[in-house]
C-alpha cells in the first residue's frame, strides 16, 4: 500500500490543527455559521438532519487493516459504534459532535487518513475499480494514476475554488467497474498501438438532475501526459464553467451548452501551453508510486479442499457462487463481502464487523481492503484454500450473506433518515425490498439484478444507472417513489427511463414485485437476465406490470 | 393577495451536538417539538426567527415550520419535520435514545 510521504504527514497535521483553531473561534463566536460553513465542508464535515456527519476520504476504496481498525475505534469512542460507506468509497460518521471533530481527524492522521475535499467545490476523492490489482481482467492497476491524481490534487491552488465539486473515476480494466461515464473525469487504461498503456479520457458524465453519459474527449493519452492534461481540462472548466446557477455549473453542462468541438479545442490549446511547464519528473513519481502498489506474491495453491467444502456445504458453496470474483493469480480469488444482509442498512458496518474485516484480511488476504462503490468490502487477494475458514470468519460476524448482484445487494444513499438534502427516504424502501423477497423466496429465481435507491434528485444512490432505479421525491408533502427502468452502470453507461407516475411510499415494493414477476414471466430461459430481457423486449411489458389499470384500459 | 399565515415553529439544530432544537415561548431552546411556541402570527413569527439566528453561538440554521396544534403542544406537518422529532427509521438513534442528549 502507499505510504505517506513525511511531506503529507506534515501537511494533513497542519490542516487538523488549523481546523481545531476554526472550532474553538466558532464555538466562542468569533466565526459566524456562514463564515465557518466554508471551512467545516473543505475539513468533510456537514450539518446533516439530526446531528454532524464527517465524511472520511479512503482514497481509490483501499484501506489498510490498520486503518480499518482505527475507524472503527472512531466510531466506538465518538460516533455510535458503526460506520456508513458511500457510492464513493468514502465512509461517513453519522453523530460527531462538533467539539469532538478535531480529536477524530487527529485519529485518522494517525493511520494516513484525512477528510480533507471530501466536500466543497474541489477535486474530490478520487475513485477507481475496486478490483483494482487483483482483477483477471485488468489491464494494468489503476491505484497508482489515482494516487498521482490524489497527490496532485490535494490543496491544489487553482482548484480550490472550482464553479463546482469535481469527481474523477479511473479503471483498469475494460469491464469498467468505477463507473467512469459517470464522472466529471474519467479515465480508463487502455493499450495503445504500439502497445505501451496510455488512458482515454471522458469527460462531462453526470448523474444528478441533469444525467449525462461522458463523452471521450481524448481516445489515447500518454501516460507521462496525464496531468499537464488534466491540469489543461480542469483550468479550462474553471474558467468556462457557469458560476451563475449551481445547477448549471458542473463540467457536463460546459461541456454540453458549448459543444464537445469548442470544448476540446480549449483544452487542447492550454495542454500545449501547460505541457512544457511539466518538465517529465511526472513519470519517475509515478513509478515510485507503482512501487508501492506491487502485487503480493502469489504461490501456488492446492485448491482440493475448497473443492471438496464446496461439495459438503450447500451454505458454502451458495456463498463462492454469488460472491466470488475471477483473480488474476491462479489459486486465488477476490471475495466481496456484502454489507447488505436482509434488512440491513446498506453500506453500514459495526466496529465489531470492522475489527472482524481488519482481522481477517490480516490472516487471509494480506492485509488489504477495498470500499466498493456498491457499498460493500473486499477482500481482494484470497487463496482458495483460504476460502473456507474466511466464509467461517464471515459468518461469525453477520458479514456471509450470500447476495452480491442479486435483488437484495441494493446501493441506497442516506436519504431522509440522515441527509439534509433528500426529499425521501430510501434506506428503509432498500430494507424492505431485501426482506420482501428473501420472504417470497424468489431472491435466487431472479438471479442478477441492480436496483439503485435514491432519496433526492442528486442521485448519490446512482438510481439513473440501475436496471432498476428508484427515486424518491416529495410530492404535495407525501414520499413519493419514482422508477426508472433499463439503466447500465458498467462500460455501457445508460440513462434508465422513467416508468410512469410515482407510487407511494407503502406502494414501492408490491409495484417491484409486480415488475419481476412479469421478468420471471417474460423471461426465455433462466440464463436471461432482467436487464437483457427488458433490452429484447423494451419498456412496454415491463410498465403494463407495474400499472395494471392502465394496462387494462388500454388494452379496452 | 398574499396567502394566508399558516402556524409555524422556529427550529434549528444545535451548534455543538447538531441536535434538533425548537424555540419555545419563554425562550429556551427544546429537544421537543411539543415545547415549541406555536406562532399564528407572520409579523411576531419574524422578529422569532430574528431573534434565534442572532443566538449564532447556540444554534445554526434557524427556519420557521409549519406546525398544528396538537394533544401534546404543537405537532409537525411535513414528514422531514417529523422525522426531525424522532431521528432516523433505521436505529432507534438520536431523540430515539434514553440517554439521548
Amino acid at each position: 500500500m502507499y505510504d505517506y510521504s513525511d511531506f503529507d504527514a506534515a501537511f494533513v497535521q497542519r490542516r487538523n490543527a488549523q481546523f481545531r483553531k476554526q472550532v474553538e473561534r466558532r464555538i466562542d463566536g468569533s466565526l459566524t455559521e456562514d463564515e465557518f460553513k466554508p471551512l467545516r465542508l473543505m475539513n468533510g464535515l456537514y450539518l446533516q438532519l439530526h446531528a454532524y456527519m464527517l465524511r472520511v476520504a479512503i482514497p481509490y476504496g483501499t484501506v489498510s487493516a490498520r486503518q480499518m481498525r482505527q475507524l472503527a475505534m472512531i466510531a466506538d469512542r465518538w460516533d455510535k459504534g458503526y460506520g456508513h460507506f458511500t457510492t464513493r468509497q468514502n465512509i461517513q460518521f453519522n453523530w460527531p459532535k462538533l467539539t469532538d471533530v478535531p480529536d477524530m481527524l487527529d485519529a485518522l492522521a494517525e493511520v494516513q487518513m484525512h477528510a480533507i475535499q471530501t466536500s466543497g467545490n474541489t477535486i474530490r476523492n478520487v475513485t477507481a475499480d475496486h478490483f483494482a490489482g487483483a482483477a483477471a481482467d485488468e489491464i494494468e492497476d489503476p491505484r497508482p494514476t489515482a494516487e498521482l491524481i490524489r497527490q496532485w490534487s490535494t490543496d491544489h491552488p487553482e482548484f480550490q475554488f472550482l464553479p463546482r465539486k469535481f469527481k474523477i473515476g479511473v479503471t483498469g480494466s475494460p469491464h469498467d467497474r468505477a463507473v467512469t461515464k459517470a464522472h466529471d473525469i474519467g479515465l480508463r487504461i487502455v493499450r495503445g498501438g504500439s502497445g505501451q498503456t496510455g488512458y482515454e479520457v471522458i469527460v462531462g458524465g453526470g448523474l444528478g438532475r441533469t444525467p449525462m453519459v461522458g463523452q471521450v474527449i481524448r481516445p489515447f493519452l500518454k501516460k507521462a501526459d496525464l496531468l499537464p492534461y488534466l491540469d489543461a481540462v480542469i483550468s479550462v472548466y474553471n474558467l468556462m464553467g457557469r458560476r451563475d446557477n449551481k445547477y448549471k455549473a458542473r463540467i457536463k453542462i460546459t461541456v454540453f451548452e458549448n459543444g464537445m468541438e469548442k470544448f476540446r479545442d480549449a483544452v487542447e490549446d492550454r495542454f500545449q501551453q501547460l505541457k512544457p511547464g511539466f518538465t517529465g519528473v511526472n513519470p519517475e513519481v509515478l513509478a515510485e508510486i507503482e512501487q508501492s502498489f506491487a502485487a503480493p506474491a502469489f504461490g501456488p495453491v492446492d485448491t482440493s479442499d475448497y473443492e471438496a467444502a464446496r461439495r459438503a456445504d450447500p451454505v458454502f458453496r451458495s456463498w463462492t457462487d454469488t460472491n466470488l470474483t475471477a483473480h488474476k493469480a491462479a489459486g486465488h480469488a477476490i471475495v466481496t463481502v456484502s454489507l447488505k444482509a436482509h434488512g440491513a442498512t446498506p453500506g453500514d458496518a459495526t466496529s465489531d464487523q470492522m475489527r472482524a474485516l481488519a482481522d481477517l484480511a490480516e490472516r487471509y488476504g494480506h492485509g488489504e481492503l477495498r470500499i466498493s462503490h456498491e457499498q460493500n468490502v473486499v477482500l481482494p487477494h484470497v487463496r482458495k484454500s483460504d476460502l473456507p475458514a474466511l466464509h467461517a470468519g464471515l459468518k461469525a460476524q453477520g458479514l456471509a450473506t450470500a447476495n452480491i448482484g442479486l435483488v437484495s445487494d441494493i446501493i441506497a444513499c442516506p436519504g431522509m433518515d440522515y441527509c439534509a438534502l433528500a426529499t425521501a427516504r430510501s434506506i428503509p424502501v432498500a430494507q424492505e425490498l431485501a426482506t420482501h423477497f428473501k420472504a417470497i423466496g424468489l431472491e435466487e429465481e431472479i438471479g442478477q439484478l441492480k436496483i439503485k435507491i435514491s432519496g433526492c434528485i442528486n442521485a448519490c444512490g446512482h438510481h439513473h444507472i440501475g436496471h432498476i432505479g428508484i427515486l424518491g421525491l416529495d410530492r404535495a408533502g407525501v414520499e413519493n417513489y419514482q422508477i426508472t427502468l433499463g439503466g447500465d452502470h458498467s462500460e455501457n453507461l445508460t440513462i434508465g427511463e422513467r416508468a410512469g407516475p410515482g407510487f407511494a411510499y407503502d406502494d414501492i415494493v408490491p409495484a417491484i414485485e409486480r415488475l419481476l414477476r412479469a421478468y420471471l414471466a417474460l423471461r426465455k430461459s433462466r440464463g436471461e437476465s432482467f436487464i437483457d430481457a427488458f433490452r429484447r423486449l423494451g419498456a412496454d411489458p415491463f410498465k403494463a406490470a407495474l400499472y395494471p389499470a392502465e394496462a387494462a384500459r388500454d388494452a379496452a | 393577495m398574499s396567502r394566508s399565515f399558516t402556524p409555524k415553529v422556529v427550529t434549528a439544530n444545535a451548534l455543538i451536538e447538531g441536535d434538533v432544537v425548537y424555540l419555545t415561548a419563554d425562550d429556551r431552546w427544546s429537544r421537543q417539538h411539543g415545547e415549541a411556541e406555536l406562532i399564528e402570527d407572520e409579523a411576531h413569527a419574524q422578529l422569532r426567527l430574528l431573534k434565534a439566528d442572532k443566538q449564532r453561538d447556540v444554534v445554526v440554521g434557524a427556519y420557521l415550520a409549519e406546525a398544528r396544534q396538537g394533544l401534546n403542544g404543537p405537532e409537525p406537518v411535513h414528514f422531514r419535520e417529523a422525522f426531525r422529532t424522532r431521528g432516523p427509521s433505521n436505529y432507534a438513534h438520536g431523540k430515539q435514545e434514553t440517554r439521548h442528549v
